[in-house]
C-alpha cells in the first residue's frame, strides 16, 4: 500500500486516494511524426527494475496529476513533483544518485 | 488419560461452569477454557484426523500454530469450518464437530490411507492416474476430490457483520508479552502515540508461565502494574484478541480483531480489520516451539512441552498421568518440574544432548526426576493414544535400550522466533548457529517510502531466550523509539530479572540422529498434511532442491498452520539431505496473513445493498414507484423500461416506442455526463479533444462531437453546446462522465498545461429530461413561458428559459429522430419538473420510456451507440463518421493514430444496416461467415452484428453491423451464423431505417 | 527416464522409494548450444519441449535465474479456458487447451488437467451482449461455448447467489471443456521431459548480458560464465524488459503485480470455475479443497511480487457478494506475481530487431492457460525463423501498424 506526498496539496496520500498513470516524461508525437516515434511514444516503455519516473493522480483528493520517482523493487520514493515539467527536478535526481549510485534513466541521471 | 487435576488454572474461573457440545455430546468446562483445554479436561485426547492419511490426531499445541485440532464450529448462519480448538474460548451453547472423517472420529474409513501410506509418498499423484486418459475426469479426480478438504462448506449466508478501522499511530507494538509490554510502556511514557496488541485474551505472554520474578515480584503482578500504567496513558491504546496479520509496503499494517467469537451473544460486529499506518512496527511476537522428529511423534498425547505446561498452568489440565519429556534444550525442564510438583508422574526426561541441561536439570534431579542425557525416543508406542515410548541413544540408529510406559509425551525441539511479520515486506533473516534459529537480521529490515527500516523486533522474536536480556532490549528500544518520534525525554529503568544459567540448545533435526528408514517413515514433520521425513528425503532425491520446490512437491508447510510447526524442521531435513547448510537452503517466503483471516472481515461492511454505491438520478424514486425494471449502467441504475401489470418487458418497450413515435414520451436522461469546459482556451482545447472543430461553434448552438483516444479509437460521443465565448457544455455518455472528465484533466494537466481551461463535472447538479415525439412541443407549450417554435429555437439550438415556472435550459437535439427537447433543471427540482411534464402531457398520453426504447429508437435512426457500435477497436471512419472528423485541424487526440497502416486499410469492416430476409431479429453478436477457413482452422468472417432489435415502428427486425467493404455492398445478401450453425440471411442496407430525410426531427 | 505409473509407484513402495531418479538433471553449462531459452517457467520449458519434439532440436539449454517454475507458472489461479473473442487469441488458447487435454499422457506426468468447465457471469446487459458475441465468435473458431441461463448457472454452481441484490446474474458464457490443472506439475512435467531429451536445465543461472555481432546474437553472459549459441528465445515474462534492454531494444511492456489467494481447505462445494468480471473476481476450488481466488492487477510498475491490500479487499468483497457462503471461510495464503502487460493486453510471440533473438512475453494475467500453445508456437518460430499461423498475429510490430488484438472488447477483461 503505497503512500505519496502530493506536491500540490501536501497531503500524504494513500494509494486508495491515487490513480497510477504509467511512465512520466513521455514526449508526445502527434501528426507528422514517424511510425517509429509514434509507436515508441504510445507503447514502448522503460519498465525499469529500479528507479521509475511515473505519473500519479490524486484522484480522490485534490485531483492533480503529479510525478514521482520510485524504485520498482523496494518501493522507495525519491520524491514527488508537479506534472507540469519536462524533466525531474535536479534535487530529486541528485537524491537518487546518492541512494542509487550509477543509476541510469534517460538523460537525467 | 487427560483430565483436570486442579481447579486453580491461571486462566479459568472454576466457579463459572459452561456447557457446550462436541460431536453431539454435552461437556462442561469453565469460563476461560479453550475448546482444547475443556475437552482435554474431559478426557478427550483424540480430536481430529489428518488430511492425507486420516491418522488419529490430538491437540499438539496451545496456540494459533495448532495443525490438528480443527473443528466445524457453530451452526447455520454462524457455522465456520477449520476453527482452531486451541484458540476458541468456550461459551454457553457452543457446538463443534470434528473434521475430515467418515463415519466417525473414532472410526474413520479414511484411515485406510494410513495403511496404504507406503504407496502414497510425496507427489504420488504426479506419477499415477495418467492412463487411460478419460479416467482422470470421470474416476480418479472425483475420487481424489471426495477426500479433499477438511471442514464442511458453510451452507448459509453469514449471519455476522464486520467492520474496518483506519488508524494512525507513531508505533504499533505487536505482542503483549513482557517484551511488548515493556517496549510499549517505555515508548508510551515519552508521550508518543502507541498501539499495543495481543492475539490472546490476556496479557503477559509466556513469562507468567515460565518465569519467577520481575523487579522482585511475581511476574503477573509486574504485568498488572505495567498494564495499569499503560491504561492510564491517553496516548496508548491496548487491544487484546487482536492479531497482527500483515505488513505491506510503506509501513501499512493489518490488524485482525476478534470481537465476539468467544461470546454466546453474537450482537455487534464479529471481526474488525484494522488498517493501520504507523511510523514503526515493533514485532514482539515471541517464539513458537518446534516439535521433535521421532517416529510416532504424531500420536495423540504427544504435545509440545510448552503446550503441556500451558494446559497444566493455565487450565489445570494434565495430558497424562505419566509424561515423558524429550528435549534438546533447557526450557522443557520447566514442564517436567511443574508436572512433578503438581503431583503428576514424570518417568524420565530424555535430553538428546550428551552433556544435558544446566541449572534446570539440576533442579529436576533434585526433586527426584530421572534425567537421561544423550537419550531420545526411537518411537512412540500406541495408535490412538500414547501407551509408552521406546528409548534409544540420540546418536544411534534407534536400537531400543528401554521401553518406558507413559500416556503422554512432552517434546521440545527448540524455539523458532515468530519472524513472519518481519519478513512479509522484505525483512531479511539470518541463521544463528548458536541458537539454531532464523532470527531477524536487524541490519536489513523492511524499508519504507524513504528507504528506511520501519520495523524493529524485541524479545523472543529477536531470538532472545533470556528474560533479563529481553527486558533490557525492550527498554532500550522503547527509549530509542520515544526519542526518534519526538517524545519527551524520560528515564526508564531496566526491570530486574535474575538470569538463568542454561546450556545451549543442540539441534537434533532427526532423533535418533541416524534413525533407520523404518523410523523415518513414521516421523512426521507436517502433522496436518502428513509430510514425513522420508517424503522430504524423497523430494531431495528427485531433484526438488529448493525450499519452494520442496514445499510444493511435498505440501510441507502448506497446511492451515502455514508451516508454523513444520517449516524449520523440514528445511533442516532438506539441508541435511542435500548436505548443505541450513543458511544456504533458506526459508520459503513468508507472506500475509500470519494467521488465517475471515473473508468476511476482509470484505468489511460493504455487502448486500451497500456492496457498491448506487447512483440515483433525482427522479429515481418516481421510477421505483412506477414499476421501472432497472439495469445497472456503471454505478447508476437506469430504468430499462416501465412494465405495467401483466406486461412483459418486450411489450413494455414496444408500447413506449409506439407512444413516443406517435405522440410524446419522456426519458430521464439525467445520468448523461455534463462537463463544463471554460476558459479563454476552451475552444482550442476542445478542438484537440474532439475530432470535430468546436472552436467555431456559435453561442446558442449545439454540435454532435466525437472523441478518440490517442490510440485512435472512439471513446465517447455527445452533444456540445456553446454557452458563451469562454464556456462550453459537453455532454458525455452515461458511463463516460467521470472517465471523460479524467481524460480531459489528464491532457490539460500533463500535456497542454499552458492552456487556460477549467473543467467541471456538473452531471449530478442537473436533472435532464428528454421530451420526445411529435407532440413534444405542444406539451411544452402547455407549460408555457417561452417561445419554443421552430423559428425561436431551431434544431441544434439551445436556450435558457422559464418553462411552467421552472428555470430550464432547453436543447433542441434528438437521439430518436423525432421532434425532441432535452431540458435540464437543477437537480433539486428535477422530480417536480418531471411531474409537471407528466401533468402537462396527460392529454397526449405521455409516458416515460426506458433505456431499451431509447436504444431501439436510435437504432431505427441509424445512430451509433458507444459500447454497441464501438468496443474499443473502432475508429470513427469505420462508422462512416468521416464528416465529424475535421480536415482543417493540424492535430487532435487520435489523429496521428489514424495514419497507421492498419487504420487506413480499405478492407476494414464498416457500418451498415442489416435486414433479415424473413424479418426476424438477427441474433445479438452474431458473425457473418465468409468462404473457407484460416490457417488455424477458424472460419473466415466478413462482418458482425453490433445492434439488433425488433422495431415496433417498422414491425420487423432491424440491425446495425460492421461488414467488410460494407457500404459498397448495399443490396448484397450475407449469411449470419447462429451458435447452432443455423444460417440467417440478411440484406445489407443503409443504416438509417426510419425517416431518412430527417424531416421528423427538424420541424 | 523411468516411466511413471501406478505400477512403478507400487514397485518403488516395496523398496522405500529409493529407486526414483532425479526428475531432471542438474548439469553445468556447456560452452555452446544451438538454442538457449532464457527462462525456465512453463512457457520456456514448453518451448524447449516442442523444439525437441516437433523439430528434433535438442542441443538446448534452458537458463533460469531462480528455480524452475518459480515465477508466474507457480503463482496463478490455474484456470484454463479458450473462450476468447478475437481469432488469434482463440486459436492459440484453444491450441493450448487441446494440448492440455493430453498433456499428462504426452509427458508421462500427471498434470491433473481437470476439464470441469469455466463460466463467466454476465451481470449487466452490456456483458450479456459481449458474451453472446463471444459465443458466436467461438462457434466459428471451433471453440465450444454457449451462453447459459441464470438457472443453469445455479444448477452448475449452487453456491452462487444469482439474485443480486446489486448485480443479479443474468446468464453466463459457459465453456464446458475449460478447467484447471496443477500448475507446478506443468513446469515439472515439461522439465522432466526436456531433461530426458538431453536438454540442459540450468537453474541459479542469471543472464547478465546478451552478446551480438553485426546485429546478430552469438551468445549470452551469465552468472555461470559466457555461453555461445545460435539462437535465443527470451521467455521471462515480467523481466522481459530487463532482457530486452540487454539485447538493445525496447518493448511495449509494463510489469505489474497480480495477486491471488486461497482459503483454508473445505469439503468440495464448487465443481466449476467461475469468473465474475463486473465485480472483478474469480474463484474455483482446488482438488485439495482450497477456494482459489484471483482478481485484477495492481496499477503501478512493480517487481516485488507483493501487491497492495486494497486489491485483495476488492476481490474478496466481490466474491463474498457473489458466493455468500465464503464469508466465514478464512484467507489462508496470499501471494503476488509479476505479470507483463502489453499495450493491447495480448501477448507477443515475435522476432525482434536483433537477428536470431525471439521473444515470447506479454501474457499478462493469462499466461498459465496458454503454456502448451505458446510453447508450440514459439518453438516453430525459433526452429524455422518465421512465425507460423498461431504466432503471426502476435508479432511485436502490430503496435506500430495499429493492428491490435484487444480482448477487453468483450465484456470480460480478466483472465
Amino acid at each position: 500500500m503505497l503512500i505519496f506526498e502530493c506536491p500540490y496539496c501536501g497531503v500524504l496520500a494513500d494509494e486508495t486516494d491515487l490513480a497510477a498513470g504509467g511512465e512520466a516524461h513521455l514526449k508526445r508525437f502527434g501528426p507528422g511524426s514517424s511510425d517509429d516515434e509514434f509507436e515508441a511514444y504510445l507503447f514502448n516503455r522503460e519498465n525499469p527494475k529500479g528507479v521509475h519516473f511515473e505519473r500519479w493522480r490524486h484522484i480522490n483528493g485534490c485531483g492533480k496529476w503529479f510525478n514521482a520517482a520510485r524504485c520498482t523493487v523496494t518501493m522507495e520514493v525519491f520524491g514527488t513533483y508537479p506534472a507540469q515539467t519536462l524533466e525531474p527536478p535536479t534535487e530529486i535526481t541528485n537524491n537518487i544518485s546518492i541512494k542509487r549510485p550509477g543509476w541510469k534513466w534517460k538523460e537525467f541521471s | 488419560m487427560s483430565r483436570r487435576f486442579s481447579n486453580k488454572g491461571r486462566l479459568i474461573q472454576a466457579d463459572k461452569p459452561i456447557k457446550f457440545h462436541f460431536n453431539g455430546v454435552q461437556f462442561t468446562g469453565y469460563q476461560g477454557d479453550t475448546l482444547a483445554s475443556a475437552l482435554l479436561a474431559n478426557g478427550k485426547l483424540l480430536l481430529g484426523r489428518s488430511f492425507k492419511y486420516h491418522r488419529p490426531r490430538g491437540v499438539v499445541s496451545s496456540g494459533p500454530e495448532e495443525p490438528n485440532f480443527l473443528v466445524n464450529l457453530g451452526k447455520d448462519h454462524f457455522f465456520e469450518p477449520n476453527q482452531r480448538g486451541t484458540m476458541t474460548n468456550i461459551f454457553e451453547g457452543l457446538t463443534a464437530t470434528s473434521q475430515n472423517h467418515f463415519p466417525a472420529l473414532e472410526f474413520d474409513f479414511g484411515e485406510i490411507n494410513s495403511w496404504l501410506a507406503r504407496f502414497l509418498p510425496a507427489g504420488f499423484y504426479y506419477k499415477m492416474f495418467i492412463h487411460p486418459r478419460p479416467f482422470w475426469k470421470y474416476i480418479y479426480e472425483p475420487l481424489i476430490r471426495m477426500s479433499a478438504g477438511l471442514g464442511q462448506a458453510p451452507k448459509e449466508k453469514d449471519g455476522s457483520t464486520y467492520e474496518h478501522f483506519h488508524a494512525f499511530y507513531d508505533v504499533v507494538v505487536v505482542g503483549g508479552g513482557i517484551a511488548g509490554l515493556q517496549t510499549a510502556l517505555v515508548a508510551g511514557r515519552s508521550g508518543i502515540k502507541v498501539l499495543l496488541i495481543e492475539q490472546l485474551a490476556s496479557w503477559g505472554g509466556r513469562a507468567q508461565i515460565d518465569e519467577d520474578e520481575i523487579d522482585d515480584a511475581p511476574v503477573n503482578s509486574w504485568v498488572n502494574k505495567v498494564l495499569e500504567e499503560l491504561a492510564s496513558m491517553p496516548n496508548v491504546s491496548l487491544r487484546t484478541r487482536m492479531t497482527g496479520v500483515g505488513v505491506y509496503d510503506h509501513g501499512y499494517f493489518l490488524g485482525y480483531e476478534q470481537l465476539n467469537d468467544h461470546k454466546a451473544n453474537k450482537d455487534g460486529p464479529r471481526h474488525r480489520l484494522w488498517k493501520i499506518r504507523s511510523k514503526l512496527i515493533v514485532c514482539c511476537t515471541g517464539a513458537i516451539e518446534r516439535p521433535v522428529s521421532f517416529a510416532g511423534n504424531d500420536i495423540p498425547g504427544v504435545l509440545l512441552a510448552s503446550a503441556v505446561r500451558d494446559y497444566a498452568i493455565n487450565f489445570g489440565v494434565s495430558i497424562g498421568q505419566k509424561t515423558v519429556v524429550i528435549t534438546n534444550n533447557d526450557d522443557a525442564y520447566k514442564t517436567a518440574i511443574f508436572l512433578k510438583e503438581s503431583g503428576l508422574e514424570v518417568p524420565v526426561i530424555l535430553d538428546a544432548r550428551e552433556h544435558g541441561g544446566g541449572e534446570a536439570a539440576a533442579r529436576a534431579r533434585a526433586i527426584g526426576i530421572r534425567v537421561e542425557n544423550g537419550k531420545v525416543i526411537s518411537r512412540v508406542i500406541g495408535r490412538k493414544r500414547v501407551l509408552g515410548v521406546n528409548v534409544c541413544l540420540s546418536s544411534g540408529e534407534g536400537e531400543t535400550t528401554e521401553r518406558i510406559g507413559c500416556d503422554a509425551v512432552a517434546m521440545s525441539g527448540g524455539w523458532s522466533p515468530v519472524v513472519h511479520l518481519w519478513s512479509h515486506c522484505g525483512g531479511k533473516l539470518e541463521w544463528n548457529d548458536e541458537s539454531s534459529m532464523f532470527c531477524p537480521d536487524k541490519s536489513r529490515p523492511p524499508t519504507n517510502e524513504n528507504g528506511e527500516g520501519f520495523m524493529e523486533t524485541a524479545g523472543a522474536a529477536s531470538g532472545n531466550t533470556q528474560l533479563n536480556e529481553i527486558v533490557k532490549e525492550a527498554t532500550e528500544l522503547g527509549l530509542s523509539i520515544g526519542r526518534k518520534f519526538g517524545g519527551k525525554q524520560i528515564r526508564s529503568n531496566v526491570p530486574k530479572v535474575k538470569p538463568h544459567l542454561e546450556n545451549p540448545v543442540e539441534p537434533f533435526w532427526l532423533t535418533p540422529r541416524k534413525a533407520k528408514r523404518k523410523l523415518r517413515n513414521k516421523t512426521f514433520l507436517d502433522f496436518q498434511n502428513d509430510v514425513k521425513i522420508s517424503d522430504v528425503e524423497l523430494a531431495a532425491r528427485e531433484g526438488f532442491e529448493s525450499v519452494e520446490h520442496l514445499k510444493r512437491y511435498t505440501t510441507l508447510g502448506m497446511a492451515t498452520d502455514q508451516g508454523k510447526l513444520s517449516n524449520i524442521n523440514g528445511l533442516a531435513v532438506l539441508a541435511n539431505a542435500l548436505d548443505s547448510p541450513i543458511s544456504k537452503v533458506g526459508t520459503t517466503t513468508f507472506r500475509p496473513p500470519y494467521t488465517p483471516v475471515s473473508m468476511g472481515s476482509i470484505a468489511g461492511s460493504a455487502r448486500d445493498s451497500v456492496f457498491q454505491p448506487v447512483r440515483m438520478s433525482p427522479i429515481h424514486g418516481w421510477h421505483v414507484e412506477h414499476d421501472a425494471v432497472f439495469e445497472p449502467v456503471g454505478f447508476w441504475r437506469r430504468p430499462y423500461c416501465f412494465a405495467k401489470k401483466g406486461e412483459t418487458t418486450e411489450q413494455a418497450v414496444n408500447r413506449e416506442i409506439l407512444q413516443t413515435r406517435s405522440s410524446v414520451g419522456m426519458l430521464d436522461a439525467s445520468t448523461l455526463g455534463k462537463l463544463i469546459v471554460s476558459g479563454p482556451d476552451a475552444g482550442k482545447f476542445l478542438d484537440l479533444v474532439y475530432t470535430n472543430m468546436m472552436s467555431n461553434l456559435t453561442i446558442g448552438t449545439c454540435r454532435y462531437g466525437l472523441m478518440c483516444s490517442e490510440n485512435g479509437f472512439l471513446i465517447d460521443d455527445g452533444v456540445v453546446a456553446r454557452i458563451d465565448e469562454n464556456t462550453f457544455l459537453c455532454h458525455t455518455t452515461t458511463g463516460g462522465a467521470e472517465r471523460i472528465h479524467s481524460h480531459m484533466e489528464e491532457w490539460l494537466q500533463t500535456e497542454w498545461w499552458d492552456l487556460q481551461v477549467f473543467v467541471q463535472n456538473i452531471t449530478e447538479q442537473y436533472a435532464q429530461i428528454a421530451v420526445v415525439g411529435p407532440n413534444s412541443r405542444k406539451l411544452l407549450n402547455k407549460l408555457g413561458g417561452t417561445d419554443i417554435s421552430k423559428e425561436a429555437l431551431g434544431f441544434m439550438e439551445w436556450t435558457d428559459a422559464l418553462l411552467g415556472g421552472f428555470q430550464t435550459r432547453i436543447f433542441r437535439i434528438s437521439f430518436s429522430g423525432e421532434l425532441s427537447f432535452e431540458i435540464s433543471v437543477e437537480a433539486s427540482v428535477g422530480l417536480d419538473f418531471w411531474n409537471a411534464l407528466l401533468d402537462a402531457g396527460s392529454d397526449y398520453g405521455v409516458m416515460p420510456y426506458g433505456t431499451e426504447a431509447l436504444h431501439v429508437m436510435r437504432a431505427e435512426k441509424g445512430f451509433i451507440m458507444i459500447g454497441d457500435e464501438t468496443d474499443g477497436t473502432i475508429i470513427p471512419q469505420d462508422l462512416n463518421l468521416n464528416w465529424a472528423i475535421s480536415k482543417k485541424k493540424n492535430d487532435f487526440i487520435g489523429k496521428r493514430a489514424h495514419e497507421r497502416i492498419f487504420m487506413r486499410n480499405p478492407d476494414r469492416w464498416k457500418l451498415v444496416g442489416l435486414e433479415t430476409l424473413d424479418g426476424s431479429v438477427l441474433p445479438d453478436g452474431s458473425y457473418a461467415a465468409g468462404a473457407g477457413h484460416n490457417l488455424n482452422g477458424q472460419k473466415h468472417t466478413i462482418g458482425r452484428v453490433t445492434s439488433t432489435y425488433f422495431s415496433p415502428t417498422l414491425n420487423r427486425g432491424i440491425a446495425m453491423g460492421l461488414v467488410q467493404n460494407g457500404p459498397d455492398r448495399v443490396g448484397e445478401v450475407i449469411k449470419f451464423e447462429k451458435i447452432s450453425g443455423e444460417i440467417v440471411e440478411a440484406t445489407i442496407v443503409d443504416p438509417v431505417f426510419y425517416d431518412k430525410s430527417g424531416s421528423k426531427q427538424n420541424v | 527416464m523411468k516411466k511413471y505409473s501406478a505400477f512403478a509407484v507400487a514397485r518403488e513402495a516395496l523398496r522405500d522409494h529409493l529407486g526414483w531418479e532425479r526428475a531432471w538433471s542438474s548439469p553445468e553449462p556447456q560452452k555452446k548450444y544451438d538454442v538457449i531459452i532464457i527462462g525456465a517457467g512453463g512457457h520456456g520449458l514448453a518451448t524447449a519441449y516442442y523444439l525437441g519434439k516437433n523439430y528434433g532440436i535438442t542441443n538446448v539449454a534452458i537458463l533460469e535465474k531462480g528455480w524452475l517454475g518459480g515465477g508466474n507458472t507457480g503463482r496463478n489461479t490455474t484456470i484454463i479456458r479458450s473462450n476468447y473473442l478475437q481469432d488469434p487469441s482463440a486459436a492459440i488458447y484453444e491450441k493450448a487447451r487441446s494440448l492440455y487435454e493430453n498433456l499428462s499422457q504426452d509427458l508421462n506426468y500427471n498434470i491433473m488437467f481437470s476439464p470441469r468447465g469455466v463460466m463467466m457471469l454476465a451481470q449487466t446487459q452490456h456483458e450479456i451482449r459481449g458474451y453472446e458475441r463471444t459465443a458466436h465468435a467461438n462457434a466459428l473458431q471451433g471453440v465450444s461455448t454457449e451462453f447459459i441461463s441464470p438457472q443453469k448457472v445455479k444448477k452448475l454452481c449452487p453456491i452462487i447467489n444469482i439474485d443480486g441484490p446489486r448485480y443479479p446474474v443474468l446468464g453466463a458464457l459457459w465453456q464446458p471443456r475449460g478447467g484447471t490443472a496443477r500448475h507446478d506439475a506443468v513446469a515439472w512435467g515439461y522439465a522432466r521431459a526436456c531433461s530426458d531429451m538431453g536438454m540442459h536445465i540450468i537453474q541459479q543461472c542469471e543472464v547478465t548480458g546478451v552478446n551480438t555481432i553485426d546485429g546478430k546474437v552469438v551468445g549470452v553472459e551469465t552468472t555461470k560464465g559466457a555461453i555461445a549459441c545460435k539462437k535465443i528465445g527470451i521467455v521471462v515474462a515480467g523481466h522481459s524488459g530487463v532482457l530486452a534492454d540487454m539485447a538493445g531494444f525496447r518493448l511495449p511492456i509494463e510489469s505489474v503485480a497480480l495477486q491471488a489467494l486461497v482459503s483454508e481447505p473445505i469439503k468440495p462445494c464448487m465443481d466449476v470455475v467461475v469468473m465474475a468480471n463486473t465485480v472483478h473476481g474469480y474463484m474455483s476450488q482446488s482438488d485439495k479443497g482450497e477456494m482459489v481466488i484471483g482478481g485484477g492487477a495492481d496499477g503501478y510498475n512493480n517487481y516485488s511480487q507483493r501487491g497492495s491490500f486494497h486489491h485483495v479487499e476488492e476481490t474478496v468483497r466481490a466474491l463474498v457478494e457473489t458466493f455468500p457462503i465464503i464469508s466465514r471461510l478464512k484467507m489462508l495464503r496470499w501471494w503476488g506475481g509479476i505479470v507483463d502487460m502489453t499495450g493491447d493486453r495480448s501477448p507477443i510471440i515475435s522476432k525482434t530487431p536483433v537477428k536470431n533473438i525471439f521473444i515470447n512475453c506479454g501474457w499478462g494475467t493469462g499466461g498459465f492457460k496458454a503454456i502448451p500453445g505458446s510453447g508450440w508456437a514459439m518453438a516453430e518460430l525459433i526452429a524455422t525463423g518465421e512465425p507460423g499461423p498461431l504466432a503471426e498475429d502476435f508479432r511485436v510490430t502490430r503496435f506500430r501498424e495499429g493492428q491490435f488484438i484487444d480482448e477487453s472488447v468483450a465484456a470480460g477483461v480478466a483472465h
